[in-house]
């Protein structure tokens, strides 16, 4: 377990103090995070490392899960899609899933904490259960362009909850609640983004044939059609065509996303048979995506839609040279031409690729500034500190709040 | 004076801490832009001039606020930008001033007849409003004389450095810095406290500004 102490060398001894300043004002608060998986994806990560570090500050912090079947999760995952503004089929039969296991839900899970913490759709309607306590629901995912159909529908949860929490101000509306914005973060220290021995790189490349000999471009991203798998596979191919490089695209899948196999098996047909296309299902090996990530020369993000981007605060914190789509709150860590390059196509992404692989100097100098955006805004401690503010903001109405 | 008698009042450090709430306003011409501005809450107003200094402390160059960077990043308006970003910050004494001093600003380049107010943002690159949520908290440190203070403002955090110097000043509509304030009521050294006082922060990262408070008292003690 990792403890507080340690991240002081990171980020300095006064923003340690004034986390634990914090946590005495929350004092005899308990806060209860619900979400639908504890393995896979962002979300999970976070909590992984957030309650255990509300627990070290004395917070009292629990995680619960809520429970849902296959037909669920193939809901949720429409919603998930149509949120991102996709066109889904939506079925009444399908809002009728959603609504049945919900009331499973709230018959099943104790809602006991002062601040109930709601991550994403999948437990929203355990509002329902609001009694005096607070209700903060998290949205993780991309919403600046919904589909209607399912926003309304959601909206009909979301007013009853005390505030919001979106990742991006692109992802804002205008609600009657009030509705804040906190970034994600990385964990600095954690097996992904700690550092390693240039060994265990060169074991993780053995252990998947990946020479050493040819710059490495990488995607790490679930297998999921909004992180535009194909789209990389093109843009490598246009690289290709001028400098020998090899593309690896690895990724895990979540419990709550059933389309995963289904996307990774077309990405494997869309690759044929170039040797230097290496698809990598890693599920959960942390270590293992952090050495691809440190072996890579450029990191992509090619998302058609992003809640935030973890993976490319990982890759500049590493210092990587990144090119990243456009999208979400992904423009809220790389300034173009600054601390990455930012792109809107296939062909962008490829000129980005070319020009990164062409200019090393260049490319070390985005990676390094990257590094340095992503250690003061973007690491787990900052983080804290917003989360524990929020709490606090649901007992204050003010704009300046003494404490 | 003497540097190291104890102060009439103790100066203790506070540290504040913000968080962004999100308004839902947005704004994609330059018409909608100034017509909010005009009518957000002054915490809007104050992020959008403030959260620079603190977001990209080690970024440079880069704009000193959100309304110049948007008007020249994305509706292609440098001039503007540049008149928006010269503002002179330290000039004003209330939020509602510098609003003032925005708007009419924008107003004026506009109506100077150029095609500006024809621009648009493209989807996803709208102005959005959002504004600042400050929590106030007093820290363990605090200062008896002048040495004591040099050595505490060595390792607080930019958080507190950036309570005493910009939010104090205009949000809390004090008339100068804590530090300046402080120098002069309770050590009794105007000059000092003057010399604090003509440091335009607006102009220098917070790491920097840290060494230039410490430089000068540093001097001021060594001179003793």
């Amino acid at each position: 377990m990792i403890r507080l102490e340690e991240y002081i060398p990171i980020v300095g001894q006064s923003v340690i103090d004034d986390l634990r300043l914090i946590a005495t004002r929350l004092k005899g608060k308990t806060i209860q995070h619900i979400n639908s998986t504890s393995v896979g994806g962002g979300v999970a990560e976070i909590l992984n490392r957030m309650v255990p570090l509300l627990q070290e500050l004395e917070v009292e912090a629990r995680w619960d899960l809520i429970k849902g079947g296959e037909q669920f999760f193939e809901v949720t995952k429409k919603f998930h899609n149509a949120l991102h503004g996709y066109s889904a089929e939506i079925t009444k039969r399908d809002f009728e899933i959603f609504l049945e296991t919900s009331q499973q839900n709230i018959n099943d899970v104790n809602t006991c904490g002062d601040i109930v913490f709601i991550h994403d759709p999948q437990p929203i309607a355990l509002v329902k259960k609001k009694q005096d306590n607070k209700w903060l629901w998290r949205c993780h995912v991309d919403v600046s362009n919904p589909n209607e159909k399912v926003w309304n529908f959601l909206m009909e949860y979301i007013v009853r909850y005390d505030a919001a929490v979106f990742s991006a101000p692109s992802f804002s509306r205008r609600l009657p609640i009030r509705q804040f914005l906190i970034s994600p973060s990385i964990d600095p220290l954690s097996d992904k983004n700690k550092e390693l021995p240039q060994e265990v790189i060169d074991k993780v490349l053995r252990k998947y044939n990946i020479s050493k000999d040819k710059p490495i471009i990488t995607q790490i991203s679930r297998f999921d059609r909004l992180k535009d798998p194909v789209g990389v596979i093109e843009a490598y191919q246009k690289v290709k065509q001028y400098v020998n490089c090899q593309l690896i695209l690895a990724g895990g899948t979540a419990a709550d996303d059933p389309e995963g196999l289904q996307v990774l098996e077309e990405i494997k047909a869309r690759a044929k048979q170039d040797k230097d296309i290496h698809i990598l299902l890693l599920p959960h090996n942390d270590i293992e995506v952090n050495a691809l990530q440190r072996a890579s020369a450029v990191i992509v993000q090619k998302s058609i839609k992003e809640g935030f981007g973890l993976t490319v605060a990982e890759a500049l914190w590493k210092a990587k040279p990144v090119v990243a789509s456009n999208v979400g709150g992904i423009p809220l860590q790389i300034k173009h031409k600054y601390s990455g390059l930012l792109c809107h196509s296939i062909e962008g992404a490829a000129f980005a690729i070319k020009q990164l692989l062409n200019s090393p100097e260049y490319a070390k100098k985005l990676g390094e500034n990257g590094r340095e955006h992503i250690s003061n805004n973007f690491l787990i401690t900052r983080h804290l500190r917003d989360y524990m503010l929020l709490f606090l903001s649901l007992y204050h109405k003010e704009d300046i709040v003494y404490l | 004076m003497a540097p190291l008698s104890k102060a009439k009042e103790p100066f203790r450090f506070y540290t504040r801490l913000h968080l962004s709430e999100l308004t839902g306003f947005r704004a994609t011409t330059l018409g909608q832009l100034v017509k909010l501005i005009k009518s957000v809450p002054g915490s809007c107003i104050y992020h959008h001039t403030h959260r620079f200094l603190q977001q990209h402390q080690f970024f440079s160059p880069e704009p000193p606020n959100d309304f110049a960077y948007w008007v020249t990043e994305i509706l292609g308006e440098k001039e503007l930008g540049e008149r928006l970003a010269s503002i002179d910050i330290m000039q004003f004494a209330k939020i509602h001033d510098l609003r003032d001093k925005i708007v009419s600003t924008i107003e004026e380049y506009v109506q100077q007849g150029n095609n500006a107010q024809l621009k648009f943002a493209r989807e996803g690159e709208e102005f959005y409003f959002i504004k600042s949520v400050s929590f106030v908290l007093p820290t363990n440190h605090v200062a008896e004389n002048l040495a004591d203070f040099v050595e505490i403002m060595k390792k607080v955090t930019f958080d507190s450095i950036y309570f005493h110097i910009f939010e104090a000043r205009l949000r809390l509509e004090r008339e100068t810095n804590d530090f300046s304030n402080w120098i002069e009521s309770s050590i009794g050294d105007k000059e000092l406290a003057d010399e604090l006082t003509a440091l335009d922060p607006y102009t220098r990262t917070l790491d920097d500004l840290r060494s230039a408070i410490i430089g000068i008292i540093d001097k001021k003690l060594f001179e003793q």
